[in-house]
């Protein structure tokens, strides 16, 4: 398991992996939002944490197709469904690594992003620790989209209109405690404790549903 | 011989299609005929109750809008039923439910965003507002079009019907959330007021035509449910005919 790591890491790292790929989107599309809402630094600053949050799913949501394809299109994936340890881990250690290739790359990234919004530092550290905290739960939803659409030819747009509704609550909870975190009254931790309940719900629930869809999808 | 594996095995008598097709044939223009009745009765009742003394005769928009609203919620429960009969009880006419399902409860979902906005423009004096209730309907929406998307990207109906029971069943969590929403959060829409613990809060005025139209509206979604079934298993029987046509026809060319 812990070499099914490694390898997916490299592979996702290496020539043709595509994870900075997903850095790159997200900072393109949070440097599109100054030119179309305009330069106002105030007004910036208080959309900053919405803007990179909206960025950060988009650009998770960019790589997933490729999470199952490529061990498809090459054979490993059948090797994985055979072998001996349970196909639940494997998705559950091929979540991991796509997150770490690919989440935590936007996660280090957004600080840097946050300085552009004239955020301050406050509404940085926030936006980053919701960041860390919600980002695996997209990866989550989102390998139920890709064990969906796995089979199918051109599945990549299918995979995003499949989860996006799903990871709404997501990017409302991870937006609102980040409000929290800036604006007094509000309390920090119930709606990031929430967050954290999201996660760890569709960190159950999403390789259970991808197991069920890649065994019932490969025929 | 006791009396539930009597009912089990009365169900999958059902799963032979011809059967199926033989009791839609018979329970259809019934159900049809039914659906018309109540229909009729329920609209007459819906025009000749009074208005509300503060909403006047917008009122009467919550006799399309509530019932749409609930089949919205009720479809969603019957494709996730049909998705755990795909698979766990491998039923072969699920996965037709399933997918006869979807475009149904799009409409209706569709119907109750609209009279919603209908409503919420003269009540509210806008056409939409991003609270909860209306926020998870809307959510609702688009995952039917994605699972109707999803239907229909794949060629072969039973390894779509088996992966997008898996969507379905994933999707499922957001029906509570609806259900919920008016009393979890602070919004605009106004909590439940007809299927409470204590009873309807509404005026039995305007209850007894709501109830009329819910009946009818649940009717004709099962009219509708049942004939869409009916289509799918022709239009798979029609392709299949058709491949073998095709087979058949390649292989006069080649034996001369």
């Amino acid at each position: 398991m812990i070499a099914l790591f490694f390898r997916d890491l490299k592979l996702s790292v290496r020539a043709g992996g595509g994870a900075m790929i997903g850095v790159l989107f997200f900072m393109t599309v949070v440097a599109v939002i100054p030119f179309g809402v305009g330069p106002d630094l105030n007004l910036l600053a208080r959309i900053g944490p919405a803007i990179l949050w909206i960025g950060a799913l988009l650009a998770s949501l960019l790589g997933l197709d490729r999470l199952f394809q490529a061990e498809r299109e090459d054979g490993s994936l059948d090797l994985i469904m055979m072998q001996e340890t349970p196909l639940l881990l494997a998705v559950l250690v091929k979540c991991a690594a796509h997150w770490t290739a690919t989440g935590l790359p936007l996660v280090i990234a957004s600080p840097f992003l946050g300085l552009f919004m004239n955020m301050d530092e406050g509404a940085i550290g926030a936006t980053m620790v919701t960041l860390l905290a919600g980002t695996p739960a997209i990866t989550f939803i989102g390998a139920v989209g890709a064990a969906v659409a796995v089979a199918l030819p051109r599945g990549g747009l299918l995979v995003s209109i499949l989860v996006l509704p799903l990871a709404i609550p997501v990017l409302i909870f991870g937006v609102s405690a980040v409000y929290a975190a800036i604006e007094d009254p509000a309390p920090f931790l119930p709606p990031f404790m929430i967050l954290i309940a999201i996660t760890l719900f569709f960190g159950v629930i999403g390789p259970v549903a991808a197991a069920a869809a890649l065994r019932h999808s490969a025929d | 011989m006791s009396e539930s594996s009597l009912a089990i095995r009365k169900f999958s008598d059902l799963a032979n299609p011809t059967r199926f097709l033989a009791l839609a044939d018979r329970v259809l223009p019934w159900l049809a005929a039914l659906t018309l009745l109540v229909f009729a009765v329920g609209l007459w009742l819906s025009f000749a109750t009074e208005g509300d003394y503060q909403q006047g005769e917008t009122v009467r928009i919550m006799y399309v809008h509530v019932p749409s609203a609930w089949l919205s919620m009720m479809c969603y429960t019957v494709m996730a039923i049909s998705a755990l009969g795909t698979l766990v009880w491998r039923h072969p006419l699920a996965d037709v439910s399933a997918r006869a399902a979807a475009p149904i409860g799009a409409c209706f979902t569709f119907l109750a965003l609209v009279t919603g906005s209908l409503w919420g423009k003269p009540m509210w004096g806008t056409w939409w507002v991003w609270d909860a209730r209306l926020t998870s309907v809307f959510v609702l929406f688009l995952m039917y079009l994605g699972l109707i998307a999803l239907n229909r990207a794949m060629d072969d109906p039973s390894r779509s019907a088996r992966v997008s029971a898996v969507l379905i069943l994933v999707g499922f969590v957001n029906i509570p959330i609806i259900k919920f929403s008016v009393e979890w959060w602070n919004t605009l829409h106004q909590p439940a007021s007809v299927i409470r613990l204590d009873g309807p809060t509404i005026d039995p005025e305007f209850l007894r035509p709501l109830i009329v139209m819910a009946i009818a509206f649940t009717l004709l979604f099962f009219t509708l449910h049942i004939a869409a079934m009916r289509n799918e298993i022709w239009r798979r029987r029609v392709a299949s005919l058709r491949r073998q046509a095709a087979r058949n026809a390649g292989r006069e060319q080649l034996s001369p």
